[in-house]
């Protein structure tokens, strides 16, 4: 009798903070829709307004568990430390992509060039950090994934030397920094 | 102001020529998509940023839209480029294409 009642109180409790979760996504899905329909029509009548929240809400009511499968609080830090990672990869970027421009520029490219695939394997088990790391990867110009599976073995293709061996290197760090991942 | 629209404009340009250059001289099919897929998206960066100074030359509600939506390009590009770049890159995998080595060259 006891250990029922115990029961019911925690499925009580368990399903109000489902309750939440789900609430929360609807409204996190709400909100983004809402914004990006204010940013793209450009029209603040209160009629367009009037159709957007209802459309808004529409779209938000079936799909919020679409967009968050399952949201959790350590989303949020997430979230803020990979905006924080923005600007470190668009500098990355421009860097790499300075290198590629050299070596493609250069007139005798094919001494420069060594086309090689190389393989390394990584602890990161999350796969959006594994997803972000491979199109890091790639964005990051002299390197190109070619593939990656869910145990977090990447194959990538290098174009040099140089490439290759900065392959994984500070950014594998930093994107399981990012998921709190030990590497 | 100008200066530097008409500097990002140019260096974007200038990528964009690179890069079109790179697919002519590159060796074989996964080299060459190393310029097309990427220097592509600096390039791209590049000349939004410098149309979205220029954009905000005059600041109102209409123009701090036009220049939101400029970056939401800036943002979907630097996201479908290193996909469709990955995607060809894994079908000629699969199709079990070598890739060009200088040994290979030389024999």
């Amino acid at each position: 009798m006891n250990v029922s009642r115990n029961e019911g109180v925690k499925d009580n409790e368990s399903s109000s903070r489902k309750f939440i979760i789900s609430f929360l996504s609807f409204l996190i899905t709400f909100v983004l829709m809402l914004l990006c329909w204010l940013v793209l029509s450009g029209i603040f009548e209160p009629l367009i307004l009037f159709l957007a929240v209802i459309s808004c809400f529409l779209v938000a009511y079936f799909f919020s568990d679409l967009l968050f499968p399952s949201l959790e609080a350590a989303y949020i830090g997430i979230f803020f430390r990979f905006i924080g990672y923005l600007p470190w990869l668009t500098w990355q970027i421009v860097l790499a992509n300075f290198h590629v421009l050299y070596v493609t520029l250069h007139p005798r490219m094919k001494d420069l060039i060594e086309p090689q695939i190389i393989t390394f394997k990584t602890n990161l088990k999350s796969e959006m950090a594994i997803v972000t790391l491979a199109n890091s990867i790639t964005l990051t110009p002299g390197t190109i994934t070619v593939t990656v599976d869910s145990d977090g073995v990447f194959k990538v293709h290098a174009i040099d030397k140089a490439s290759a061996e900065g392959c994984p290197g500070d950014m594998l760090a930093k994107v399981a920094k990012i998921f709190g991942e030990t590497i | 102001m100008n200066i530097i629209v008409i500097a990002l404009l140019v260096f974007g340009l200038f990528f964009f020529l690179a890069g079109g250059i790179g697919i002519m001289r590159m060796p074989d099919f996964y080299s060459r998509l190393h310029p097309a897929g990427k220097l592509d998206t600096l390039a791209t960066l590049a000349m939004v940023m410098g149309l979205v100074l220029y954009n905000l030359n005059e600041i109102s509600l209409g123009t701090i839209l036009v220049s939101i939506k400029m970056f939401l390009i800036v943002f979907f590009v630097s996201l479908a480029s290193p996909t469709a770049t990955h995607t060809i890159v894994d079908a000629g995998m699969r199709a079990g294409l070598r890739h060009w080595t200088k040994k290979k060259q030389r024999s």
